[in-house]
């Protein structure tokens, strides 16, 4: 009988699509696993309880070359994929939501450096972000401009004529992830504010280091969960910036900044899922444990279909996560669509998940005796912060209404 | 300094799953995942932080089953430079002193300063293979180390080596074999860039042939020694709880060892 079946296509031309990790990202996955249970996790309640930001665990992810990952190899890094940092920040956030943010926000700060930053500048930057020396924060977010990013009001002006004259940084930025221990901060500042500049072209991008003088932190935020990670106000009173330390062009900070959180949504769908993981894995063992009425609950069909419910939600989650991950890498032509989606249903899961695993423990889920009801309080950033659940939903949305 | 550490594969005991085969009451390695044998590891950490503080590699030698590879890779990303495994379908079945055998047999070849065993195997247990290698290679065999101070100008090594009442202070020429202990310090976890090194590692696969022991009196057919039988122990018998006062309760403490000769 003769075949109609396509000989296979040649493994060259057409990588074999697969919905498995490779051997690489299982082993170190696995590596962060292990480290993250042994060391992180004996750690978490009192990151939590103190509010200070864990510099055993920075060193720790330092010296074990987990922040290096985002980094290419020529500056020391290890030049994983998206997935591989993603995988990295979930084991790591499945035991601690502070912990695992360490590494999400140092690649969301150094992605601006990694798509726009010119060789000389990653030769000078990338080296101490991925060995772990230097931290580096994110600040983009104002008082006043929150969803709507060109609203920002700080503002970079020329000091001097000519393209290379220094830039004077005046303003202040607002919920800025680890702003107060980190080294670098890559800054986005008003260039332009004229009428006759379109509003998405008034920002540029710059690294600002916190021993330049003029650079404040005004206060530390007391939050609801991620408590160990300092949510700083900073404040930029005539700070003198090189211009070689503008990271792409004048005016060009808008798309990077949107180009940055296409690539960096994903770390935070990472944490979400590997909060409710760690959710799911204190509530599974608790109702094996926990009897009542003379059996686990385990056995009690409600708490059993809610048990049910919240593995196959972050199932879910986990696997449009590392779809959207893969399909980034690749360079996909709709990652705003993919990074949207994979952070909003990982938030959702994550914010669901751990207040169904609160219920399971019931009392004890209510008492930070279990790490449940501090999970449910980290989980709820998570559909916050590199854009609300809202902004996501209109990024979807308008990827979908624009297609014809 | 070129150490060699002599690494097992041994089941994973955290998988719960070990069992005995039932006809020969051999370990079924084939049922469950293997790991490093922990005092192996205690015995690598040993010998990394050595290479260290005086220069030098880490060579990892073994002997088992052919899936043994990938338990390798793990110590292999803890730093040490290579390996090499001894396995052949003869050995199944090997008693200790064939397991002595064919390790001294692999490193007869070597070149080396040092060679670092851990003080025993979770799974045998006999914690007397190392010893054989050291009289069959002729080395000097300093065990129970709790300290490793080598001198590789003068060629010595100082042992400080753990007794019941304390620690003796061996010295030896080098090469000698030393057996590790916990007290040498807890082992590193692999690092990422440990791992992502360790998948293009050299590890070579040695057959008894090629370690000149192919007509070696080696494996379960000349074992000197055979499981005959396996059972539990006798559940424990119930536990006594003196609920007295604390003068009380130490004077029946004290009473019950007392009887029992104990103290």
């Amino acid at each position: 009988m003769a075949s109609s079946t396509p000989p296979p296509a040649s493994s060259e031309s057409h990588p074999a699509p697969t919905y498995r990790l490779t051997e690489d990202q299982l082993a170190l996955r696995d590596a962060v696993r292990v480290l993250a249970a042994d060391r992180i996790a004996p750690r978490a309640a009192e990151i939590d309880r103190t509010a200070e930001f864990p510099w055993d665990v920075k060193e720790l992810l330092a010296s074990h070359d987990i922040l290096s990952l985002p980094y290419p190899e020529q500056y020391g890094g290890l030049g994983g994929d998206l997935l591989t940092v993603c995988l990295a920040v979930e084991e790591i956030s499945r035991v601690c939501a502070t912990s695992g943010l360490i590494l999400a926000v140092q690649e969301l700060a150094s992605l601006p450096l990694l798509l726009a930053g010119t060789d000389e500048q990653k030769d000078r930057w990338f080296p101490d972000l991925a060995a772990g020396r230097k931290l580096i924060a994110f600040a983009l977010t104002e008082a006043e401009a929150g969803s709507d990013v060109a609203a920002a009001r700080t503002r970079a002006r020329r000091d001097g004529d000519g393209d290379g004259a220094d830039w004077i940084l005046d303003g202040s930025k607002r919920f800025i992830s680890q702003g107060s221990v980190a080294d670098l901060l890559a800054v986005f500042a008003v260039t332009a504010d004229d009428d006759d500049t379109p509003r998405h072209e008034r920002l540029t991008c710059f690294i600002v280091d916190k021993d330049m003088p003029g650079f404040g932190v005004e206060r530390i935020e007391h939050k609801m969960g991620i408590r160990g990670s300092p949510t700083a106000e900073l404040s930029f009173r005539g700070v003198r910036v090189p211009d070689a330390n503008r990271v792409g062009g004048v005016g060009e900070g808008f798309p990077l900044t949107m180009r940055t959180l296409d690539r960096s949504r994903p770390g935070i769908a990472a944490q979400a899922v590997g909060i409710a993981q760690g959710a799911l894995d204190v509530a599974a063992a608790y109702a094996r444990e926990r009897t009542q009425f003379g059996k686990p609950i385990a056995e009690f069909q409600m708490i059993a279909a809610m048990l049910a419910d919240m593995d196959a939600q972050t199932e879910a989650a986990r696997q449009l996560l590392y779809k959207a991950a893969t399909e980034i890498d690749a360079g996909a032509p709709d990652a705003s669509r993919w990074s949207a989606m994979c952070k909003l249903v990982a938030g959702d899961t994550a914010m669901r998940v751990t207040t169904d695993a609160v219920q399971v423990l019931g009392g004890y889920g209510y008492i930070n005796e279990f790490p449940v009801e501090r999970m449910m309080r980290d989980a709820k950033i998570t559909q916050l912060y590199e854009g609300t659940q809202q902004i996501q939903r209109l990024v979807i949305a308008r990827a979908l209404t624009a297609r014809r | 300094m070129r150490i060699v550490v002599l690494v097992k594969p041994v089941p994973d005991t955290a998988s719960g799953g070990e069992r005995l085969r039932p006809d020969d009451w051999r370990l079924d390695r084939q049922a469950i995942p293997t790991v490093v044998n922990a005092n192996d590891e205690y015995a690598l950490e040993a010998a990394l932080k050595l290479t260290e503080a005086h220069g030098g590699e880490v060579v990892l030698v073994s002997m088992a089953g052919a899936g043994a590879p990938d338990t390798m890779r793990k110590a292999l990303a803890m730093g040490a430079a290579s390996g090499a495994l001894v396995t052949d379908d003869a050995l199944a079945g090997s008693d200790i002193v064939s397991t002595a055998r064919v390790l001294a047999g692999a490193l007869r070849d070597m070149e080396y300063d040092l060679v670092l065993a851990g003080a025993d195997t979770s799974d045998g247990g006999a914690g007397v293979v190392p010893a054989g290698i050291a009289t069959l290679l002729g080395l000097p065999y300093l065990s129970y180390a709790a300290k490793i101070e080598p001198n590789p100008d003068a060629g010595t090594v100082r042992v400080n080596r753990i007794t019941p009442t304390g620690y003796e202070v061996l010295e030896a020429s080098m090469p000698a074999l030393i057996v590790a202990t916990q007290a040498l310090g807890e082992p590193r976890y692999p690092s990422l860039k440990g791992i992502m090194a360790a998948r293009s590692k050299t590890l070579e696969t040695k057959g008894l042939a090629d370690i000149g022991a192919g007509d070696a009196p080696v494996g379960g057919a000349v074992a000197t020694t055979a499981v005959l039988g396996s059972e539990a122990p006798p559940p424990r018998a119930a536990t006594r709880v003196i609920r007295e006062p604390a003068d009380e309760a130490a004077r029946q403490v004290v009473e019950f060892l007392a009887e029992r000769r104990i103290i």
